[in-house]
């Protein structure tokens, strides 16, 4: 059953080296990712070894850029036709989903690691807390797949790739944001019990859990329900709406 | 009448208040080429979409040796080859990466891998082309892609939705050729347009025309329903109301 899976994302591991998509992708990634960090971060100023100013943007650079990467998944296979070539091969609409899930966590994950010199940076400036770092590194790869896995589900669900990108990155904005200290005070003087289970669906508590350096069972239970819930919901949209 | 490979029971497809395949019943046994004629619109390519699992019916079953293409889809499919229409590839590939990936996914890799995939690319005439990016190729050329990728597996179950669509004169006498020859082991749907190639390859027809089965005959049988005995005149009489 994984075997399939892992042969799709192969495919769609080699299909993002063959266009431009993964060159442009890491690089503005980079440039986004360093220039808030440095700049609005204002990471020399600080004098402090951490990569708090890194962790603190990043969510907000892959909410941009991860439904980019997500909106062609399944809008291109039907522009091209591809998808009847997929689904009729001897493979289940959730391997499909997981296989390009899979390919994309990956190069994610690559994009995610490529940012190492910023730990470089702060290891030569001072003694920073690895361990904390490290976990740090793990809620964003969480986080990456948390997104994509949303992404995932809304390409499956529209035809059009504009309207895949501006649902996702809205839906990934309102996870992140339900866990800002702005919306959790405003939801606060509206109803405490509201604001409290929005704060417990949000992600940006769980990801400043990890960016502490706690890596805590229920955090990493979350994202993969997450995960798991919104590839489920992908699985349902292929097979329901393949011919569409 | 030898081993039954396809079979088709009322197989119904609407579309909202249109119906494009209309409670269509056949099946095919092993050594049996079924031509699949009628007008643009008549139903030819959902049925086999249908057949290939890729469109759910509205009601109707169908099953490929012996398997029910929606309920044991991935056992259905792992008997058939499927050209779709217009054979979709994936076009960032080249001719063996995507035959690779195709054999692969059908369960094969080393040796017995490579052997498969020169197997098809010696069948469909590719030699020359297989390091080329299937987006390169012409339409005649890509369309034998289309035909490898279907045939690499020696599947019991062909369907091919115009495969001599775009091809040379040359190449059509080719492909002609192959199916004749691959003929005797297998269950053969083909759906054309080329009147003449039902003559040349078929062992039985059938024309739809609106959704509906207007004739199931042997090649011979079909031309004695109008008095000329051509088939193209036969062909008009039944898909054209007001024809004579």
């Amino acid at each position: 059953m994984m075997g399939s899976a892992v042969i799709i994302a192969r495919r769609e591991w080699a299909a993002y080296f063959a266009s431009p998509v993964a060159v442009v992708f890491i690089v503005i990634f980079l440039a986004m990712q360093g220039a808030l960090t440095f700049n609005a971060g204002h990471f020399f100023d600080r004098d402090q070894a951490d990569l708090v100013p890194f962790f603190t943007y990043l969510p907000w650079v892959l909410l941009l850029l991860i439904p980019a990467l997500t909106m062609r998944q399944w809008a291109e296979e039907r522009r091209g036709g591809s998808i009847e070539l997929l689904l009729t091969l001897p493979i289940t609409p959730w391997q499909a989903v997981l296989g390009k899930f899979l390919a994309a966590w990956a190069f994610c994950t690559l994009a995610i690691l490529l940012t190492f010199p910023f730990v470089v940076t702060v290891n030569y400036l001072g003694h920073p807390d690895n361990g904390a770092i490290a976990a740090g590194y793990v809620g964003a790869v969480l986080l990456a797949g948390g997104f994509l896995s949303i992404g995932a589900a809304l390409s499956a669900a529209t035809k059009n790739q504009v309207i895949a990108f501006v649902l996702a990155v809205a839906a990934c904005f309102l996870l992140l944001a339900a866990g800002t200290a702005t919306v959790s005070e405003l939801l606060t003087r509206l109803s405490p019990d509201l604001a409290h289970i929005v704060r417990l669906a949000s992600v940006a508590d769980r990801f400043n859990n990890f960016t502490r350096g706690v890596i805590a069972a229920r955090d990493v239970l979350y994202f993969a329900s997450v995960i798991a819930f919104f590839l489920f919901l992908a699985t349902l949209v292929v097979g329901e709406k393949r011919a569409e | 009448m030898s081993e039954t490979l396809i079979d088709i029971v009322h197989l119904t497809k609407r579309f909202g208040a249109f119906t494009a395949v209309d409670r269509v019943s056949f099946s095919v046994a092993r050594g049996e080429v079924l031509g699949f004629l009628g007008p643009n619109g008549a139903g030819k390519s959902t049925t086999m979409r249908m057949l290939a699992g890729f469109v759910r019916p509205s009601s109707g079953h169908a099953s490929i040796c012996g398997y029910d293409v929606q309920d044991e889809a991935v056992k259905a499919r792992t008997c058939l080859g499927y050209l779709p229409e217009g054979a979709p590839a994936y076009r960032d590939m080249s001719v063996s990466d995507f035959l690779r990936f195709i054999g692969r996914i059908r369960g094969f890799d080393g040796a017995e891998l490579r052997e498969r995939v020169q197997h098809a690319v010696a069948l469909t005439n590719l030699q020359d082309v297989s390091r080329l990016l299937i987006e390169t190729l012409s339409k005649g050329t890509a369309r034998r892609v289309g035909l490898a990728q279907a045939l690499l597996h020696d599947p019991d179950v062909l369907v091919l939705d115009e495969p001599t669509d775009g091809l040379d004169p040359n190449q059509k006498h080719q492909i002609r050729a192959l199916i004749r020859h691959m003929a005797p082991r297998k269950a053969i749907i083909i759906s054309t347009h080329i009147l003449e190639e039902v003559d040349a390859v078929c062992t039985r027809a059938i024309i739809l025309a609106q959704g509906q089965i207007v004739a199931d005959d042997t090649p011979l049988g079909l031309s004695r329903l109008h008095h000329t005995g051509r088939l193209e005149d036969v062909f008009r009489s039944l898909t054209v109301p007001d024809a004579a």
